[in-house]
């Protein structure tokens, strides 16, 4: 039953490297909305 | 045709009388790579029948690191006082420029291995089982090989942030294919177990496909700017 | 265009919620390998993914050096129609086809770099050659670090090792390696060519593959090791389910790019707007 443990890690893997690009992406997302809103209240 | 090799040959000429009063180049890269083979008999200490497997990997990499630090000095020294802006500028090709500074690398490097090749011998107590005559095809066909890719993202990294650090970042995972045949074919040659031929024709390959790429792409690496 | 967003993303979600059940609950057991082989549901579907993200940012990036270049234009066509062809002639005069590759398949990836070359030529015009090739390198990076981890999780319990030079694993790592690297360079370049200069490294990086493959091949046949995923047939109620993960992964994929594609244009919007302001501030303004 010790393998079932790399059959849940690596499942478990793959879903927090695909959330952590799309937080990422999602930072960088409401970075550059500050931006415009800033470029747009000049 | 002939400009094409009268440029190559002039700024080579130039890089080698450069090299030769100043001895940045080659100081440095002989230093560091003697550093590396201290270190390496420190951290293995093998005997002789263990030496000769690993010795091959040992020497390329000592090889590799050395070359790095020269490769970064050769664009930084057209730099100062723009000397890349004028040649980007002048009606010249840009693969003369390019061959010259492969060919003076080559040749800075190719000297480095001869200098330090008797002090592995002598650390490692190394001596061929294999035909030792093929260890030249190897060393000149490997050195070529991390030479010209070297060259080339070496003029790549001058417009980035961390030159230094961003050099062997893209050289490394290129080069993996021509490290693996020069370490083994260099192993196969010391433990005389295997024919090193499959990785001699593999290194062949690799600089005929990567000299004609380099060549071809050249030109965009220098005009940017 | 955002709700169609919006139902890839809801697709996406759905099918890979589907996948991953089947993955895990309906697709058989294998003999040997217990359970833990069902994360071959996610690692193989991830690397087919990340090779095809690799592939686009290939072509995007050859796409991109010729633009402008009318004979290298004509030249890239050319070729691009000649492997279309050529792999639907060797799917049908080469039988039977060296190491029990289907011919169909051979026909199908050609037919698919012919299109996917005209694909982007026509869609994705001049600097959005570079934003496609830029999004494709980056998700294809996820998409391999997913398999570079899945990976030695799946070779440990079963084989006991968590790596091996195989052929498969080190061109997996190599390209992963060289990704990486394109990555750095265009985010630590400073030059206004980045583009074309990344290009290029795409380029070196599409040649070095095929050689890390022959290198690797090389070595193993003077040293042999284990075989790991071995080839042999496959259950066909395995492969139907292999295939939905792919699918739902490939969907993905889409959306993960079409995010990160819509990122990039606001990005170099914002960035044109800086670049116009500097330009037009008035001199007394300083």
């Amino acid at each position: 039953m010790n393998s079932i443990h790399y059959l849940k890690a690596a499942y478990a893997a793959t879903w927090i490297i695909h959330l952590t690009y799309i937080s990422i992406l999602y930072r960088r997302y409401r970075r550059l909305r500050r931006e415009i809103d800033q470029l747009k209240g000049k | 045709m002939s400009t094409s090799f009268k440029i190559t040959r002039a700024t080579l000429a130039k890089d080698i009388r450069l090299e030769w009063r100043s001895k940045d180049a080659i100081n440095s890269m002989l230093f560091f790579a003697l550093l590396v083979v201290v270190i390496f008999s420190f951290a293995f200490d093998p005997t002789a029948e263990e030496s000769r497997h690993i010795a091959g990997g040992l020497i390329w990499v000592a090889f590799l690191f050395a070359a790095v630090v020269a490769l970064n000095q050769t664009w930084a020294r057209e730099l100062r006082n723009s000397v890349l802006d004028g040649y980007r500028v002048s009606p010249a090709p840009a693969n003369p420029l390019f061959l010259a500074k492969a060919l003076g690398n080559f040749l800075f490097v190719a000297m480095l291995e001869v200098l330090m090749t008797p002090l592995f011998i002598i650390f490692y107590g190394l001596r061929a089982l294999g035909p030792a005559w093929e260890l030249l095809p190897v060393a000149a066909l490997g050195t070529w090989a991390l030479v010209v890719n070297g060259t080339f993202f070496a003029a790549m990294s001058l417009r980035t942030r961390n030159r230094e650090i961003m050099l062997p970042l893209l050289l490394f995972p290129i080069s993996i294919p021509a490290l693996l045949a020069m370490v083994n074919a260099t192993q196969n040659i010391l433990t005389g177990e295997e024919s090193a031929r499959f990785w001699i024709v593999l290194l062949g390959t690799y600089n005929v496909v990567f000299t004609i790429a380099c060549l071809l792409l050249f030109e965009i690496v220098l005009n940017a700017e | 265009m955002k709700r169609a967003f919006l139902i890839l993303a809801v697709l996406s979600i759905a099918l890979l919620g589907f996948a991953t059940y089947e993955g895990l609950f309906v697709a058989p057991t294998e003999q040997t390998m217990g359970d833990v082989q069902r994360i071959f549901y996610y690692h193989v579907p991830s690397a087919w993914t990340a090779f095809l993200l690799f592939f686009l940012n290939f072509i995007a990036s050859v796409l991109y050096l010729i633009r402008g270049n009318d004979f290298a234009d004509r030249f890239a066509k050319w070729i691009a129609v000649l492997v279309g062809v050529a792999g639907c002639i060797a799917a049908f005069a080469i039988k039977p086809m060296p190491y029990g590759i289907e011919p169909s398949s051979v026909a199908t990836t050609a037919l698919a770099i012919t299109g996917i070359y005209f694909l982007i030529r026509k869609y994705f015009p001049d600097e959005r050659t570079d934003v496609l090739a830029l999004v494709a390198a980056e998700v294809g990076v996820v998409f391999c670090t997913v398999v570079l981890v899945t990976g030695p999780l799946w070779a440990r319990p079963v084989w006991g090792i968590w790596w091996t030079w195989d052929i498969r694993l080190t061109s997996t790592l190599v390209l992963w390696l060289i990704y990486v690297s394109y990555l750095a360079l265009r985010r630590f370049s400073t030059s206004g060519q980045t583009p074309s200069i990344a290009a290029a490294l795409a380029v070196f990086g599409a040649l070095d593959v095929p050689l890390v493959y022959f290198s690797i091949w090389i070595f193993r046949t003077q040293h042999p090791q284990p075989v790991i995923g071995g080839g042999g047939s496959i259950d066909p109620r395995m492969l139907h389910i292999l295939l939905i993960n792919w699918l739902a992964f490939l969907s993905f994929a889409a959306l993960l790019c079409w995010a990160r594609y819509q990122l990039e244009i606001l990005h170099r919007k914002v960035e044109e707007t800086h670049a116009l302001e500097a330009l037009l501030e008035p001199e007394g303004k300083r």
